[in-house]
């Protein structure tokens, strides 16, 4: 068996698993009870699922002007759901779009009132 | 986030001017120039430079106060351990998808070691990243993350899960140690 033979091997490998973790993330969404639960479903194997589609990808294509896009792919990807699931999970929280019966320990809503001085973000 | 001030000669304050074209962001800028072109010639890396100082003058932000030491090695392991937990963890997502048992939740505050805006936010980042938790709130003044965390059975798992995120700080604070500090920042 050649390397190339190995590496399309390898490349199928990644990306049947990161097509797998797309599907369970989707079935998450249906299946899970409220909004923040369904977002770790939802954004989270994201990370995982886009390195190894991009792995994949590059392993197929073996081809380093590629690689370079492919790399700009996953760094981007992590930079950004980053930002878009902390916006998404504080602003449902503070719109009161949560299970509380689903919640065992919830520090947020028990601890004291506080009152951020002026300047915080 | 407030500007920094800075003090004139004769005791008055006024907000820091910065400049806007800075060296990484623009060695930044130009690597994903480069990427996107996905060749590397001179007549590239001179345009690339070019949008680059353009893209900054146009978008000016305030620089990046890293206010840590580096040390690579210690990284490294952050790195590897960090891409470790997001394999573990998105197994563990996974599974609670899959499985028939409903799920309970926890929001669980952290309260960080830290005093830097930088750390705090790379270790929000990086808990955000790994799979079953998220970030809802995060306080600045005390330096508390508030993470909304999947599938916690009861108040030990939570506690559990405070003591990872802690744990994470820390190798964090080994990798990048931050520097004595002259002006404390309020």
């Amino acid at each position: 068996m050649s390397w190339t033979q190995v590496a399309d091997l390898a490349a199928a490998v990644c990306i049947l698993l990161g097509a797998l973790l797309a599907l369970i993330a989707a079935i998450g969404v249906v299946r899970l009870p409220d909004l923040l639960t369904r977002m770790h479903a939802a954004t989270k194997p994201q990370v995982l699922g886009t390195v190894l589609v991009m792995t994949g990808v590059a392993l197929r294509l073996r081809d380093p002007g590629v690689v370079g896009m492919l790399a700009l792919v996953v760094l981007l990807q992590m930079a950004t759901s980053v930002v878009s699931s902390h916006m998404v999970a504080r602003a449902s929280f503070r719109a009161g779009q949560v299970r509380h019966d689903l919640l065992v320990v919830d520090e947020l809503s028990d601890g004291p009132a506080h009152e951020e001085p002026r300047g915080a973000p | 986030m407030s500007p920094v001030m800075r003090t004139r000669r004769d005791g008055s304050t006024r907000p820091a001017r910065h400049r806007a074209v800075q060296p990484l962001a623009v060695v930044w800028l130009l690597l994903v120039w480069l990427a996107l072109w996905g060749a590397v010639t001179p007549l590239l890396v001179v345009g690339g430079v070019l949008v680059a100082v353009l893209v900054c003058l146009t978008f000016p932000l305030p620089p990046v106060d890293l206010g840590s030491s580096v040390r690579p090695l210690p990284l490294l392991g952050v790195v590897a351990h960090f891409l470790l937990d997001v394999v573990r963890a998105s197994i563990q997502v996974a599974g609670v998808v899959l499985r028939r048992r409903p799920v309970r939740n926890a929001v669980v505050a952290v309260d960080l070691e830290t005093k830097s805006d930088f750390l705090m936010t790379l270790v929000a980042s990086m808990l955000s990243l790994i799979p079953g938790s998220v970030v809802v709130e995060a306080r600045r003044s005390t330096h508390t993350l508030y993470l909304h965390v999947i599938d916690v059975p009861d108040a030990e798992a939570a506690d559990e899960f405070r003591r990872t995120a802690l744990d994470l700080e820390q190798r964090l604070l080994r990798a990048l140690p931050p520097r004595p500090t002259d002006r404390e920042r309020p």
